[in-house]
């Protein structure tokens, strides 16, 4: 065998092992969803003896996930249609409209990207608190209507948007809110769609904040409804699983779906 | 441009720039004032039922914090955790992205998507099946090391082990995403200087250390800091796996100030845990920002892009796309 050959039976016997082990946490996971109860404690097997979807028929019966999901569905839908409207306005904005402050004030934005979220949590719930939206949905989407780095995102994509279409409707008597809506909208739709599957996943799989301003169980989000599921199931890994799979699974399909908006989101958000 | 051109521009962006600027102003600029105000009260569960109760103590819940064995064990876990993990996960991205980007890999899209999978699945959930992977009884961990005849190990129940049991889990759930920064910026290296290397008969341990280490280094700048940042905000794998245990050995700075906050309504307390935490971010990203010499607008951008695609990497409110800065992630 050439050097070359030798090199390149290595590199992928690498990658096949690579991809093996970042596999096996998750296939593990669906392998036991599907084992009968304490099989998964007592046998020490890998596979299912008898594969059976007993444990996702109690989720969905006994413990009430279809709600959980619906509410995580819910929620994700609803910050990601919000955040996109109010972040796509400000940031093409930003890109294309003169005024006062313009710069001062997204200079302002940027700097403040640096401040962690968990700073803000505490005042913020004493203030929704105040409002009596704690354990409300509004309480859960509030902290999430907006964002920087979206702003930032959308107006980066803005400012490549041609001033001759903008100044040529502007011509022809369109108003400019006009002009956001039926113009710049429509060209910006390839970074909406990235943008928009970041919201959804991110608030689809976001923990802290929903754990914090939630206390009402039927309002849970399935990242907090899975952990608290925890406390009374810990001895039950089949179900534990099958809880994981219902969790994780929609993101997975949807990432798979959605890869190359994803993916260039990630590698484009980085240059900048 | 005329003046009323300029007037009906203002008037536009008025409209559309307001109603995200007033929820970030509402929902995070005065949130974080207010959460230094609180960092200089006594605020606790006395206060929360009357305010009358609340007073002010200047520096003393920072005082307190400094002298405090639990905010400091809190302190050196997460600092531990960062040193360990940190280094650990961008070696395995800058290795995974070197497979992925090799001429000789074949699929290597196929292999791009299953590596970021991780990326992308939930930190509760993904925490949750860890848990069980590290079961000492019935663990897949175990039992792999049972076959090669190492006794079981307690992962998380054994102080030694508990912290780098959290460590691994991270890596696996966040290499994947460094790994496409990465391949980002491997293809950023224009190819001729790869020629000229195989023309100067570099090797390709050569033409690594002289080519692709030099030229990658500002992506690698990025991928650290937003890492390491991403990492003080461990939260969701201690919450899940181990609650802190065992004995505190896997409590994190943002697991302390979730329960003096939420658990023990010591707000004041919390509030000033989460200002020490704000302060060692501020500090990296200066550090970043020294190293990269660029200037604020990319350090800013990178954290909001990063948190974002990463699921909010250890949560927060405003992980991931939301209202301020971050998250993700992971993210959470």
């Amino acid at each position: 065998m050439s050097t070359r050959t030798l090199a390149a039976v290595a590199v992928n016997a690498a990658l096949v092992v690579a991809a093996a082990l970042t596999l096996l946490p998750l296939a593990w996971m669906v392998s036991v969803s599907l084992m009968p109860a304490g099989e998964a404690s007592s046998a020490s097997r890998l596979l299912p003896s008898a594969p059976t979807l007993v444990h996702y028929r109690e989720l969905f019966t006994r413990l009430d996930v279809a709600r959980y999901a619906l509410n995580s569905a819910l929620l994700a839908t609803g910050i990601t249609a919000l955040s996109l409207l109010l972040n796509s306005m400000a940031g093409y904005a930003f890109a294309k409209l003169r005024f006062a402050g313009r710069d001062a004030i997204f200079r302002t934005l940027l700097a403040a990207l640096v401040i962690p979220g968990q700073l803000g949590m505490l005042p913020l719930f004493l203030l929704l608190k105040e409002l009596g939206l704690v354990n409300t949905y509004a309480g859960v989407v509030i902290p999430g209507l907006a964002s920087i780095f979206g702003i930032f995102l959308v107006r980066q994509h803005a400012l490549s948007l041609p001033d001759s279409i903008l100044d040529a409707a502007r011509v022809d008597g369109a108003s400019e809110l006009r002009i956001y809506w039926s113009i710049a909208l429509p060209s910006l739709r390839p970074i909406l769609v990235t943008l928009g599957l970041f919201t959804f996943m991110g608030t689809w799989n976001d923990f802290l904040w929903p754990l914090i301003v939630l206390s009402d169980e039927r309002m849970f989000t399935l990242p907090v409804a899975l952990a608290n599921l925890l406390g009374e199931h810990a001895q039950d890994a089949e179900i534990m699983m099958a809880g994981s799979v219902v969790t994780v699974l929609p993101m997975v399909v949807l990432f798979l779906a959605l890869q190359r908006q994803y993916v260039a989101g990630v590698s484009g958000g980085v240059k900048g | 441009m005329s003046a009323a051109t300029t007037e009906r521009q203002g008037r536009a962006a008025a409209l559309l720039v307001s109603p995200a600027l007033a929820a970030i102003v509402a929902f995070f600029f005065l949130p974080v004032v207010a959460a230094l105000a609180l960092s200089v009260t006594d605020f606790d569960i006395y206060a929360l039922a009357d305010l009358a109760n609340l007073r002010f103590v200047g520096v003393r819940n920072y005082v307190r914090l400094a002298a405090d064995p639990t905010f400091r064990t809190a302190l050196w876990n997460t600092a531990f955790f960062v040193l360990v993990a940190a280094p650990l996960s961008i070696a395995v991205s800058l290795g995974a992205a070197l497979l992925v980007d090799a001429k000789l890999a074949r699929f290597p899209t196929f292999y791009r998507t299953v590596l970021f999978l991780p990326v992308v699945t939930t930190l509760v959930a993904a925490a949750v099946v860890w848990r069980y992977l590290y079961h000492p009884r019935f663990g897949l961990l175990n039992h792999a090391l049972g076959v090669l005849g190492v006794a079981p190990i307690d992962w998380l129940g054994d102080p030694r082990w508990a912290m780098l049991a959290i460590v691994l889990m991270t890596v696996w759930k966040g290499f994947g995403f460094n790994m496409v920064v990465f391949v980002a910026g491997l293809r950023a290296i224009p190819p001729r200087l790869y020629e000229a290397a195989s023309l100067d008969g570099a090797g390709t341990l050569a033409t690594f250390r002289h080519v692709t280490l030099p030229l990658l280094a500002p992506t690698t700048t990025f991928v650290a800091l937003m890492t390491v940042i991403g990492d003080f905000q461990l939260f969701s794998e201690p919450y899940v796996m181990t609650q802190g245990g065992p004995g505190d050995r896997t409590l994190s700075v943002v697991l302390l100030m979730y329960r003096e906050g939420f658990r023990w309504w010591n707000l004041g307390t919390a509030a000033a845990t989460a200002f020490v935490l704000f302060a060692i971010i501020l500090a990296l990203s200066a550090l970043g920002l020294l190293v990269r010499r660029d200037d604020a607008t990319d350090a800013g951008v990178a954290v909001g892009a990063h948190e974002a695609a990463h699921d909010g990497a250890h949560d927060g409110a405003h992980d991931d796309t939301r209202a301020g800065a971050p998250r993700a992630g992971e993210q959470a």
